[in-house]
């Protein structure tokens, strides 16, 4: 019986298929958990897949919000891309103070939000369309602002959000561990998660209970564009340069699909920071096991989907009850 | 009546769900050329019975016989085959297809594989002729009422196996001109040698229409019965397993108009979705009630109430103050609280659980950065629950997997936690059992008695009278008449209904 519970526990399927997809990495490369501490910082492909996932992981927390409400944020990957223009053409600038520069980031990201919401909530455009409006544009604004060039740059203290590091750990990673912290404390101690879920299972039932659903809609929306910015700037900074055709190129769909795999609906309604953080490990960990398989480039993307598949079909409920129904039957007959 | 064979026999049904028995040993016989009404509270097993006839749920026990052979339906297609054809409450055909589309769906007439569209319109119109059904079967089904939509169905179930027709609630949506053509074309099948299981809420149309009933409590049956030799106060202390207290009417003087200190006052008010120059007053304790046709402004004024429309005339005061309401939450600041007509898209808010459900009106009150403590709210969900006997087994639950009667409760609790100085409730018994409807209409009067005024929009006038210490008699989206005090009945309401113009 207690079996059982621990199955039906929502974070079980997730983590299952973290740690299968750890245990592969284990059998293919024995010296995957291997920790080596140099330098005043740990090394090792484990702190190699953290690092790598804290972009994604960032924009799957602003997802996360925003698909609670029913909605999504196509605009992520091209926000990253503005931001890190916006970032790389300051500091080329005489405005290259740290705090002016990072501000202005994270003020690009929020007026990104902020056309975003009011497209969705005040006008009411279909939010994957609203969103889609500034993935397309949003490249041609950071191409813009970079005149068509990779912007570069020198500035170690600016460059130190992607490659530096806080208590050993690679500095984007605590980036990314405080600001899904930050947030999951604002949802889960006040009543802000309650509502954004309720905004996304019954907007009518919301607006009836005296829940004001297009303000609500408007700031996850704000929320998401920060977070994008937060990327934004570990991209930029990681390789000190601003890439407006790469930078963050399809990294709202990896967003998207880590909130997905962490068992939200796109439908809205509940959602779970947490597990949404399990989805991001499960797709980095994955991409690092097939690279250090050995295995040839072009399988990556096969092997790849066909992993998220089984995820998402073992979360399906449908499926689920089939198979309950299976051993079901088979238990009649024995 | 044709012969008193069984077309149907149950013997010893049972299905249980996660250990929880939902129906328990079920015998049943259903003869051709019968209609025959399955009652029970909300929760006493009708609809895992009849799911599990039409082969949606596989029964744990018991077999199911048809005309003598026993069958075992895998889904409700296989059941269809077999000749048992289920109508449900909401219409489950395809809005966006044509009336004719609709009736032979997945059968349609074809000739070397082509669908014959000629043929099938001809077919479809002469099978609505036979429903004293006249319309253009080419038009869309969405453009026709729910009414028209229900007899599509019910003329489909028919045509497709005329041996077992069974219908769940199919009055539920419909007006009583609408209900009495439904029941003639019932009454014609029954004759042809049709058996027909009807599940209703509605005991009137029981006694109506029907020629014999069972009724079950708790997954069991308690019995079949001869609708004709059962009567009605029999019929209601089988369902609720005790006799219903007769509920004494202790009605309070109603108050005058003129009274500037009103707990709630309109004058001439008009509002954006049609009510026009309405005029009442409430004290502090009345309960108003708002009688009405389908779509005389009942609901209308409820919603201008509670600022859901705007208000485009007049003026409402709220004890000598001006008030005009801008939004639910600006009413629900002002001391007012709304329990919607259409539970399902305006209430509940489903996946999220009853708890969440329940505290989610005061949390919204109290603003975000405010939360209720986990203990506070499980405290306030352990007294509501007590308070309004809700069934709930774990308040962890997603709020869908309740009962009608226990979910509009969850909505009562909800506003009752933000201390409504007002509460307005909209067809608070409107899909729910005979239990819960009396306690719903128990806790109308305890709330008047402890001041609080109530305004209540119901279809239903026998419960309107039962409470209310002023009626008022909406049609046509205007106050026709007030009636207060001694002079409320039934009859006095029907008559102003009816009054012509």
């Amino acid at each position: 019986m207690q079996m059982t519970n621990l199955m039906q526990h929502r974070l079980f399927l997730p983590l299952l298929a973290l740690a299968l997809i750890l245990l592969a990495n284990l059998v293919v490369s024995p010296e995957f958990f291997h920790l080596q501490f140099k330098d005043g910082r740990f090394y090792g492909s484990l702190i190699d897949v953290l690092n790598r996932s804290a972009p994604c992981a960032l924009l799957a927390i602003g997802m996360s919000l925003v698909i609670a409400t029913g909605g999504i944020d196509l605009s992520v990957g091209a926000v990253v891309a503005i931001t890190g223009a916006v970032c790389a053409n300051l500091l080329n600038s005489s405005f290259d103070a740290m705090f002016l520069v990072i501000a202005a980031g994270l003020l690009v990201g929020l007026a990104a939000g902020m056309v975003n919401g009011s497209l969705v909530s005040i006008f009411g455009i279909q939010p994957i369309v609203a969103t889609l409006v500034l993935m397309v544009a949003g490249r041609g604004i950071a191409q813009l602002i970079n005149s068509g060039q990779i912007v570069t740059f020198q500035n170690q203290s600016f460059a130190a959000i992607g490659v530096g590091s806080i208590f050993g750990l690679p500095s984007p990673v605590v980036l990314a561990l405080l600001v899904f912290l930050l947030v999951q404390l604002a949802m889960r101690f006040t009543a802000l998660g309650l509502f954004i879920e309720a905004c996304g299972s019954n907007p009518r039932a919301s607006h009836y209970l005296g829940l004001n659903v297009r303000v609500i809609k408007f700031f996850v929306y704000c929320v998401s564009g920060i977070c994008a910015a937060f990327a934004g700037m570990v991209i930029t900074a990681d390789i000190q340069g601003a890439d407006a055709n790469n930078a963050g190129l399809w990294l709202e769909l990896d967003a998207i699909l880590a909130v997905v795999l962490g068992g939200a609906s796109l439908a809205g309604g509940r959602f779970s920071l947490p597990l949404t953080m399990i989805g991001v490990l499960i797709i980095q960990a994955m991409s690092t096991t097939i690279i250090m398989s050995g295995m040839e480039p072009k399988y990556n993307l096969l092997i790849k989907s066909v992993v998220i598949l089984i995820v998402l079909l073992l979360q399906s409920p449908a499926l689920r009850q089939q198979l309950r129904g299976l051993a079901f039957a088979r238990g009649n007959k024995a | 009546m044709s012969a008193q064979h069984a077309v149907l026999q149950l013997t010893g049904i049972c299905k249980r769900f996660k250990g929880v028995v939902a129906v328990n040993g079920v015998d049943l016989e259903l003869r051709a050329g019968e209609i025959h009404a399955l009652l029970g509270e909300n929760g006493a097993g009708k609809s895992t019975l009849i799911k599990v006839i039409t082969g949606v749920y596989a029964p744990d026990g018991g077999r199911i016989e048809l005309a003598g052979t026993a069958i075992q339906p895998q889904n409700p297609m296989d059941a269809q085959k077999h000749g048992i054809s289920t109508v449900y409450q909401e219409v489950n055909l395809l809005p966006n297809l044509s009336v004719a589309h609709n009736l032979y769906l997945g059968r349609e007439p074809r000739r070397f594989g082509c669908i014959q569209w000629r043929k099938l319109q001809r077919d479809a119109t002469a099978l609505l002729r036979r429903f004293n059904l006249d319309i253009d079967v080419n038009e869309l089904l969405s453009s026709y009422s729910i009414a028209v939509q229900q007899l599509v169905a019910i003329a489909r179930a028919v045509d497709c196996s005329a041996k077992v027709v069974i219908l769940d609630e199919p009055t539920a949506s419909l007006d009583a001109r609408e209900v009495e053509l439904l029941f003639q074309i019932l009454r014609t099948l029954r004759d042809q040698g049709t058996a027909i299981m009807l599940v209703t809420h509605f005991l009137d149309q029981v006694y109506d229409l029907t020629d014999r009933l069972t009724v079950m409590r708790n997954g069991e049956k308690v019995g079949t019965f001869v609708t004709a030799e059962l009567p009605r106060e029999a019929l209601i202390s089988h369902m609720l397993g005790k006799e219903l207290q007769a509920m004494e009417a202790t009605r309070q003087p109603a108050h005058s108009d003129s009274d500037e200190t009103a707990a709630l006052q309109l004058r001439e008010l008009s509002s954006s979705n049609g009510i026009r120059n309405i005029n009442f007053s409430a004290q502090r304790g009345d309960a108003i009630g708002l009688a009405g046709l389908l779509g005389s402004g009942r609901s209308e004024v409820c919603a201008a109430l509670f600022g859901l429309d705007s208000i485009s005339q007049g003026e409402i005061r709220l004890g000598g103050q001006p008030y005009q309401p801008k939004s639910p939450a600006h009413a629900i600041a002002q001391g007012f609280a709304l329990c919607p007509e259409d539970r399902k898209t305006d209430g509940i808010v489903h996946p999220l659980s009853v708890r969440e459900n329940m505290i989610i009106a005061r949390q919204a009150q109290r603003g975000w950065w405010r939360p209720l403590r986990r203990s506070e709210q499980d405290k306030l969900v352990a007294e509501a629950t007590a308070r309004l006997k809700i069934v709930c087994s774990d308040p962890e639950k997603p709020i869908g997997e309740l009962s009608g009667g226990n979910q509009q409760k969850v909505i009562l609790a909800r506003w009752l936690m933000t201390n409504p100085q007002i509460l307005i409730l909209d067809e608070p018994t409107r899909g729910i059992d005979i239990g819960a409807h009396a306690e719903i209409l128990q806790l109308i009067r305890k709330l008047c008695a402890e001041g609080m005024t109530l305004i209540v929009a119901s279809s239903e006038i026998e419960e309107l009278v039962a409470f209310s210490n002023k009626i008022l008699v909406m049609r046509d989206k205007r106050l026709s008449t007030t009636i207060a005090g001694e002079d409320i009945s039934e009859n006095a309401v029907l008559a102003a209904i009816a009054e012509p113009d």
